[in-house]
Parts: structure tokens; sequence; C-alpha cells
């Protein structure tokens, strides 16, 4: 990494209001939808859009309300190794649930 | 380093100049504000990940539970009201974008804004936790609170259950009744749990509009406010997948 970007990434960035008013809004304009959307027959779709849906709220809080679209690349890694460790929790622990009685139904 | 902590406090002219130079907040085992920033930030996100795991257990056995027990899961969530929920998800976001507003405060060096933004947080917080005790205080009212009082009326005879009838429940056969006590035993452990952590930063809050109003946070040391916000911001996260899995399974149905 050259010097000048690695001071670049040094400098501590401040986020402005009007980021902040913005990431509001859309925060509540996904609960709206989100609440709407729960009332609407999807059939197996409801629960994959409502997890769509709260996937992007959490999305706008952590990139903007937690700075991290702004932070260094060790916090944007560290966020991922997170996320990551999480869905690797869920899909071992999916798997062998779904694989314990395989081929005796 | 030639400043050692127990040589800098000493008569030497040179050090006590070099001592002078940096900010009192930063510690002598970091070379710049910068670093400690980084390191006290990095330190945070490495706890927010602890809690990601624990939270994600949770999940996990909800996931599980919930495709095991479907219908009483649904029967379940249709005892939660919606409108409750929904007006904690607006007044829990609201706190989350006060206390985003007070890092901004605290960067800038607004002290009246900062105290004022925190306290508005305090506020919101404590509203959060005001509507969950009505909803609690309606839980334990109908005996839906899992323990030798749980009642299986609202499941088997939805029609003598003014929220059941409303969302047009079926009777339930008295097995899958029975398995609404752990859609209720874990409601209650992740809002529960998750109320825990609100408490906790509320409890903090408290101390920090007292700081603050001392001048703390506004001189360029931001820190602390910084990496409470994380842990806020967090707790929010919770609720926004909370509110989505608990209350609003299958409203359509």
């Amino acid at each position: 990494m050259s010097e000048q970007a690695k001071h670049a990434e040094d400098e501590h960035h401040i986020v402005g209001p009007k980021v902040y008013v913005i990431c509001l809004f859309g925060l509540l304009v996904g609960t709206g939808l989100t609440v709407w959307a729960s009332f609407v027959e999807l059939g197996p779709w409801n629960p994959v859009i409502a997890l769509a849906i709260a996937t992007a709220k959490a999305t706008l809080v952590v990139l903007f309300f937690m700075h991290v679209k702004y932070s260094s690349k060790l916090t944007k890694l560290t966020v991922f190794a997170g996320i990551f460790t999480f869905l690797i929790l869920v899909s071992m622990t999916l798997s062998d649930y779904i694989s314990r009685a395989w081929g005796s139904w | 380093m030639p400043d050692s902590p127990v040589i800098a406090h000493g008569a030497d002219e040179v050090t006590d100049n070099a001592h002078e130079e940096h900010p009192s907040y930063l510690r002598h085992h970091f070379e710049s504000t910068e670093q400690q920033a980084d390191a006290t930030g990095f330190a945070m996100w490495l706890f927010l990940l602890t809690e990601v795991m624990f939270f994600g257990g949770l999940f996990t056995a909800y996931l599980i539970y919930r495709n095991w027990y479907y219908p009483a899961f649904v029967a379940g969530s249709h005892q939660l009201n919606v409108i409750w929920g929904t007006t904690n998800t607006v007044v829990l976001i609201l706190s989350s974008f006060t206390m985003a507003m007070g890092v901004w405060c605290a960067e800038t060096r607004r002290k009246q804004g900062l105290v004022f933004c925190l306290i508005l947080t305090f506020v919101l917080g404590l509203g959060f936790l005001g509507i969950k005790t009505v909803e609690y205080s309606e839980k334990i009212e109908k005996h839906h609170v899992p323990g030798l009082h749980y009642s299986l009326k609202s499941f088997l005879d939805p029609d003598s259950d003014a929220a059941a009838k409303a969302a047009g429940d079926k009777p339930l056969a008295l097995d899958m009744a029975r398995h609404t006590e752990v859609y209720f035993s874990l409601y209650f452990l992740m809002t529960g749990m998750h109320a825990l952590h609100m408490i906790i930063g509320i409890g903090i809050l408290g101390f920090m509009i007292f700081r603050a109003r001392a001048g703390a946070y506004t001189s360029g040391h931001v820190t602390f406010v910084e990496n409470f916000g994380l842990y806020w911001h967090f707790v929010d996260i919770i609720w926004i997948y909370l509110f989505a899995l608990l209350y609003l399974i299958s409203r359509h149905q």
C-alpha cells in the first residue's frame, strides 16, 4: 500500500447528518414495507422477503450508522468474519438437521 | 520512545516537552491517537462478534424449532401485537438515529448537541422498555409465560381469545398446542436478552449524559461515545431481526 493511501485510511472520517437522515428514512420505509409484506399471501416467499428486508435494514445500519463504509480494511474484514462465522454456524447446524434421517423417510 | 511514564514526570525539560506534544488521553503504549482509536474500535468489533455468535445461537434454535412446530409458531406469533411491535421498531430506529447524531456532535465538538442527543436516546430507550413491559404484562395476564401456569386455552379454543379470533386461528391439536410453549420460551429468551442489552445500554447512556454535561467527549476524544454507538446500533440490528421473525411470521394466514 502506498504511503498516501495508508494515510487516507488512517484519517478519521466524519459522517454528517445528511447521510444519517437519508439512512433513517430508508429504515422507516423498510419497516413499513416489511409490515405490509407480512399481510400479503406469498406462500414460501413470506419469510424470504421478511429476512431480505431485515437484512437490507441491517446493512444500512452497519454501513452508515456504524461507519463501516468509511472504516479501515481491518474493521471491514472483522465485520465480514463475524457474518461469515455466523453463516457457518447456521449452515452446519442445518446440514446436520437435514441429513440426520437421510434415506429413512 | 524516550518518554517512559516514570521519567516523564522528572525534572528533565526535554522529556517534559515531549510529554506535552500529545493529547492527555493518548496512552503511552500507543504511537498516535489514530492508532489508539483504531485499536479500541477493533476491540469493540471483536466484542460485537462474540455477541453475534451469542444471538446467532438463539436464532439458530429458533430456525430449527420453527421448522418442527410451524403451526404452533404461527398461533404463538398471532398473540403478539403488530402495532406495539411496529411502534417499538420505529422507537428503536429513532434512538439509533439520535445516537448516530450524538456521535456526529461529539466529533464536531458540539457539547449542547451531544447532551441533547444522548438524552433523546436515553428517553427513546426507556420508551422501548415501557412498551415491552406492556407487552410482557399482557402475556403474564393470559398465562402465556412458559412454566407451571402456562395456559393452552388460546390455542385449543381460539374463539375464546380476541387476538386468535381476529387472526382467524383454527384450534390446534393438543400436542401441537403444547408446542406454543416452545415459541414463547424463545420469545421471552430472545426479547429478554435483547431487553437486558437495552437496560445495560441505558445505564451507560446515563453515565455518558452525566460526563458529557461536564464537557467530556467534545474535546477530541470521542472513542467512548463512538464505541458505545456501535453497541447501541448492534442492539438495534438484533431487534430488526427479532421483529421480522417473532411478530411477522404469518400475518396473512
